[in-house]
């Protein structure tokens, strides 16, 4: 899997209630979680965000609320992948659970520049800068995460599961 | 070989691999799950998976708490259309709108139980660990695949050990001691760790208190946050028929990652904020700043003994003028117990607002939002910009002692001004 896209940079603890406040989540739609995406944060994000984008960010990202709508929020918006330097628990599994790429990788966010577009290959685990400065090595995802991620996340991976019983 | 932790023991139990140590990734099956509104999503994502019935009804707890009573057009339809699956699935542990705070009813229902594992589609799940359960927070779609096949995927979790000892002085309570250890510990210092709490204060600590701890341990990142069982527990569940296996407790040659030992004896009372939940330090470095709104309610700090903190403060006193107080309980019955014993009469009296049982302001979906530039302290436990309404304003965290001082004087007050 690969990905070509701008760089969104962010701080360290970037939590839930940043990338889509509760006040939004009376609806469940996907667009109207998007259009607020990552607005606690940078009021940019929502409307300049391409699809393919990437998200480079600190620590542990995605702190906070059990709330999945921040994922959604995130991959309805186009966002291809999230790499940080850790992420928070429940953030990293509900990414994971709705097929968005969440890697980890403690230099990323101090190499890579805020706008720039790079190209992300998870298979070999790197990020490249498209202007050629050079390509970081990201960490490996995990095998057993890495399963329900190419599966395209958890229902599919379930469903899957279930067939072959 | 060395012995085990307590969330090796719950985890080997629930994965039938009584060998595996923390760092093993297990399959799990829970005891107890539990949504809230999202069930919404848990059920979306289920119906996704073309199952008709989830694996086991008799496991699953749905309480409707975030939107309560229902805000919207849209909410309500939400409300409605999960009433309706709760009957059609046969869940029957079901708590509509007005009963309470998922974390709350769990404890307070004897449905959290010591040894157990319970998940719960909300991040301060780790709230059942007062009773000596491993409760650790999940998402919608995990939930929907927990339904669905009974069980996922978990690490077993380092355990760093917090031993707490001294006795509360004046003022000063376990919301107090929850700050604390978050400004110390960093925001992400137990990321994926079990905390298991011990100590000679819990002698002193109820199951109020001990909630207040483990539900504040997610602002540290915690899987999990346990109390060592202990005769606290034991009352707790007094007349409760428990297997030996269901009091489980670290054994003395457990192996953790870290002990950290705190005296809480000269701890003062705590104020954390604005935006960052360890930014906390003593009442008096921050006095004076002028609130907008007291708010006390929440799974953290809306319970029974937080409304009598407050009633302590606020009785033959009046909030200050510039100043809103409201109150939301927890529950029902912490509601009728507050009205029973004189506390909700208190807090009528002095100019506060009762608000019906639920999460309500605390993650700003309705009733006491803050306006921009409006300044708010809290019993709640997350001050992150932007989540209780107006990112232009500010929350502050504290215990319901000093949010009551501070709504009688309109500004950041400490509560020892006003105890005898």
């Amino acid at each position: 899997m690969s990905a070509r896209g701008r760089i969104w940079k962010f701080g360290d603890d970037v939590n839930t209630d940043l990338i889509i406040p509760g006040k939004y989540l009376d609806s469940y739609d996907p667009a109207h979680l998007a259009a607020h995406a990552m607005e606690g944060a940078n009021k940019e994000f929502a409307s300049g965000v391409k699809k393919g984008d990437i998200i480079v960010a600190g620590a542990n990202f995605g702190c906070g609320s059990s709330r999945e709508q921040a994922v959604t929020a995130l991959k309805h918006a186009g966002v291809s992948a999230v790499v940080a330097k850790s992420f928070a628990r429940i953030f990293y599994r509900n990414a994971i659970n709705l097929g968005l790429p969440v890697v980890t990788s403690s230099d990323a966010v101090n190499s890579l520049r805020d706008g720039e577009v790079a190209i992300l290959d998870i298979t070999s685990s790197s990020l490249t800068a498209e202007d050629g400065r050079g390509t970081i090595t990201l960490d490996p995802i995990p095998q057993h995460v890495k399963k329900i991620l190419d599966s395209g996340g958890l229902v599919p991976y379930i469903k899957a599961k279930l067939r072959n019983e | 070989m060395a012995g085990k932790t307590i969330a090796e023991k719950v985890l080997g139990r629930a994965s039938g691999d009584s060998e595996a140590r923390a760092g093993a990734v297990v399959e799990a099956s829970p005891d107890l799950v539990m949504s809230h509104e999202n069930t919404f999503l848990v059920n979306k994502a289920f119906t996704e998976l073309g199952l008709k019935r989830p694996w086991d009804p008799d496991k699953i707890v749905i309480v409707l708490d975030h939107r309560t009573p229902a805000n919207t057009a849209q909410t309500a339809s939400v409300h409605a259309k999960i009433r309706k699956l709760v009957h059609e699935y046969g869940i029957k542990r079901f708590y509509d709108s007005g009963e309470g705070i998922c974390h709350q009813i769990l404890v307070e229902g004897r449905l959290a139980r010591p040894g157990q594992l319970l998940l719960g589609t909300d991040s301060h799940t780790t709230t059942a660990g007062a009773v000596g359960a491993f409760g650790t927070g999940i998402g919608a779609t995990e939930m929907a695949g927990v339904w669905a096949i009974g069980g996922l995927w978990l690490k077993v979790p380092e355990t760093i050990r917090i031993i707490l000892s001294g006795h509360f002085s004046k003022g000063v309570c376990a919301k107090d001691a929850s700050l604390s250890l978050v400004r110390q510990l960093g925001p992400s210092g137990a990321d994926c760790k079990c905390v298991e709490f011990s100590g000679s204060l819990f002698q002193d600590v109820p199951m109020a208190g001990r909630m207040v701890l483990c539900n504040m341990a997610m602002e540290m990142g915690a899987k999990a946050a346990i109390v060592s069982p202990d005769v606290v527990t034991s009352e707790w569940f007094r007349g409760l028929a428990l297997a030996p296996r269901d009091f489980v407790t670290s054994d003395v040659d457990a192996v953790f990652e870290a002990t950290q030992v705190f005296d809480v004896s000269r701890l003062p009372p705590m104020v954390s904020g604005p935006h960052r939940v360890e930014a906390a330090r003593s009442v008096e470095e921050v006095e004076g700043i002028a609130v907008d709104q007291a708010f006390i309610g929440t799974c953290t700090n809306g319970r029974l003994e937080d409304l009598i903190a407050a009633a302590k403060i606020l009785k033959g006193r009046k909030v200050s003028a510039g100043c809103r107080l409201i109150v939301a309980p927890a529950s029902r019955n912490v509601l009728r117990d507050a009205i029973d014993n004189g506390a909700a009469q208190i807090l009528i009296s002095a100019g506060g607002t009762i608000l019906p049982p639920g999460c309500g302001p605390c993650l700003g979906s309705h009733e006491g939002v803050l306006g921009d530039g409006e300044v708010c302290i809290s019993s709640s436990n997350r001050n992150f910009r932007g989540r209780m309404g107006s990112d232009q304003a500010e929350i502050y965290l504290a215990s319901p002692a000093t949010v009551a001082a501070s709504a009688v004087s309109g500004k950041i007050t400490d509560p020892r001004r006003y105890l005898e």
